[in-house]
């Protein structure tokens, strides 16, 4: 099957980035590097061409009780212009996908999905929708999506737009610039301040292009991982899939087990009877990496889980990882890694690898 | 365009072999640091462990992933370039003037199975 390609290719290739298949979509890894990426994040502003991403629209009377009994998070008291993160499960408690919500009013929402899920989670949402008053558009292909991030952010979006100074974390606006309409969230995928940008095909490589007269780092999926891993941030496919509950993964934060939901009544026996594993941090004490899929045992080489993402932490020497490890074994615990038939010292840490910088107030 | 020494042997999978009298120094190729991006680590074996042609001896690392280091010839290891376990971006300084291993060549009719610089740079594009 050919890859499908988002509105910005013919920009990633002019700027010679090395490309990969991602999601069906052929896409930047790298153009600068990813070390150089990592670091423009964290210190000044990058910008991530997102347009792989899938768009669902959802509107109609139900469409609030369509949330609330579908995904696990409650939008009850969620409020119009706000944006939430949930997940959908499958009745086993695995996860079918992650997704953020952005509320217009009770009877409009846009869910944000995955790239690789995007059809999946259509098909899922419109296998359940019959008893909803409610309609759903796969409406992917009309959006482009940037993210623009880093503590530098704001100064620069506020040059084009100077009302986007204004939202606080996890809200949302609809924006006019250059007679092109966007849809602008304060949020993000990397622990930086930063915005999520909506706009049609054409809008999106207007922006960028704008954008690139900014002195704003274009960052391709290899930083988006390193940066999203270092927030603790999780990734469908790595730390969550079908085999694994949100609560297994740590996203207790985005399951709300007080009202009735796909996968409730599993997750409800986990929390009651304790989890037998879950994703924790790990941090190798020699010098190597620990990647996804190496196996972690314990003193007496029982094995006690696995590596769901690793990474030697850009610009520094740290080698940290998120693991699925049996709830027995319990922070500061010593470990071992098996890399390349070599048993590589680590131990078991919280997964607070950075501190996040949102702007909850302005 | 990637450099390729005239001076060299070279394997399929990148990794580069000097061989003087019976002892081989192997490194990665320049065309594999590129492809490689930034490398941030480099696992190398112990001085007198000893490896098959074609097996793997390590790997290098880059932000993203782990790739093998396969012996170019066989041999025990005699010496580690240890400046690339504190500096491995010196690997995308100059991947030719810093060599990982040298090893004492064990059965010299296997260099026929190496490729010339010319044979490399054509599995190259």
């Amino acid at each position: 099957m050919d890859m499908k390609i988002t509105c910005l290719h013919d920009r990633h290739l002019k700027l010679g980035a090395k490309m990969t298949e991602f999601g069906g979509f052929d896409m930047p890894v790298s153009y600068r590097g990813i070390l150089q990426e990592h670091q423009a994040v964290r210190e000044a502003c990058g910008v991530f061409d997102c347009s792989h991403m899938g768009e669902i629209d959802l509107k109609g009377k139900d469409a609030l009780k369509f949330l609330n009994e579908i995904t696990t998070n409650d939008f009850t008291d969620l409020k119009d212009k706000q944006l939430q993160y949930t997940l959908l499960c499958e009745e086993s408690g695995g996860v079918v996908d992650d997704l953020m919500v952005y509320q217009f009013n009770k009877e409009h929402y846009l869910l944000v999905v995955n790239a690789s899920n995007t059809i999946k989670d259509f098909k899922w949402l419109t296998s359940h929708q019959s008893p909803y008053d409610i309609e759903l558009s796969n409406d992917s292909e009309f959006f482009g999506q940037l993210a623009l991030q880093g503590p530098k952010a704001v100064e620069i979006l506020k040059v084009l737009i100077p009302e986007v100074a204004s939202l606080t974390f996890m809200h949302f606006d609809t924006f006019v610039w250059n007679h092109h309409e966007f849809i602008i969230s304060r949020s993000g995928y990397t622990g930086e301040d930063g915005f999520e940008i909506y706009g049609s095909p054409k809008a999106t490589v207007v922006l960028w292009d704008q954008l690139m007269t900014l002195n704003v780092e274009p960052c391709g999926l290899g930083a988006r991982d390193t940066l999203r891993f270092e927030a603790g941030l999780p990734l469908y496919g790595h730390e969550i899939n079908g085999f694994i509950t949100p609560l297994e993964a740590g996203l207790s934060f985005g399951v709300k087990l007080h009202k009735p939901f796909i996968g409730r009544d599993v997750l409800l026996k986990q929390k009651e009877q304790g989890l037998e594993r879950r994703i924790i941090g790990l941090e190798l004490l020699e010098r190597n990496i620990a990647r996804d899929g190496y196996i972690v045992y314990d003193a007496n080489q029982k094995m006690i889980g696995y590596i769901t993402t690793g990474y030697m932490i850009p610009n520094t020497n740290k080698a940290l990882a998120n693991a699925m490890i049996d709830s027995s074994v319990k922070i500061g615990t010593e470990v071992f890694v098996e890399i390349r038939n070599k048993m590589v010292k680590a131990v078991i840490r919280n997964r607070k690898f950075y501190e996040k910088k949102y702007k909850k107030e302005v | 365009m990637e450099k390729i020494l005239k001076d060299l042997l070279y394997t399929p999978t990148h990794e580069w072999v000097k061989i003087e009298n019976n002892t081989a120094k192997i490194g990665i190729t320049d065309y594999a640091q590129h492809s490689l991006g930034s490398v941030v680590f480099v696992d190398l074996p112990n001085v007198g462990s000893a490896f098959g042609q074609f097996d793997p001896f390590g790997a290098v690392e880059s932000v993203k992933a782990a790739s093998d280091l396969l012996m170019p010839v066989s041999g025990k290891v005699i010496a580690v370039n240890d400046a690339l376990v504190s500096q491995p971006e010196l690997l995308n300084e100059d991947a030719f003037a810093n060599w990982l291993i040298e090893v004492e060549v064990k059965d010299p009719s296997e260099v026929a199975k190496l490729l010339s610089p010319d044979a490399y740079q054509k599995t190259l594009h």
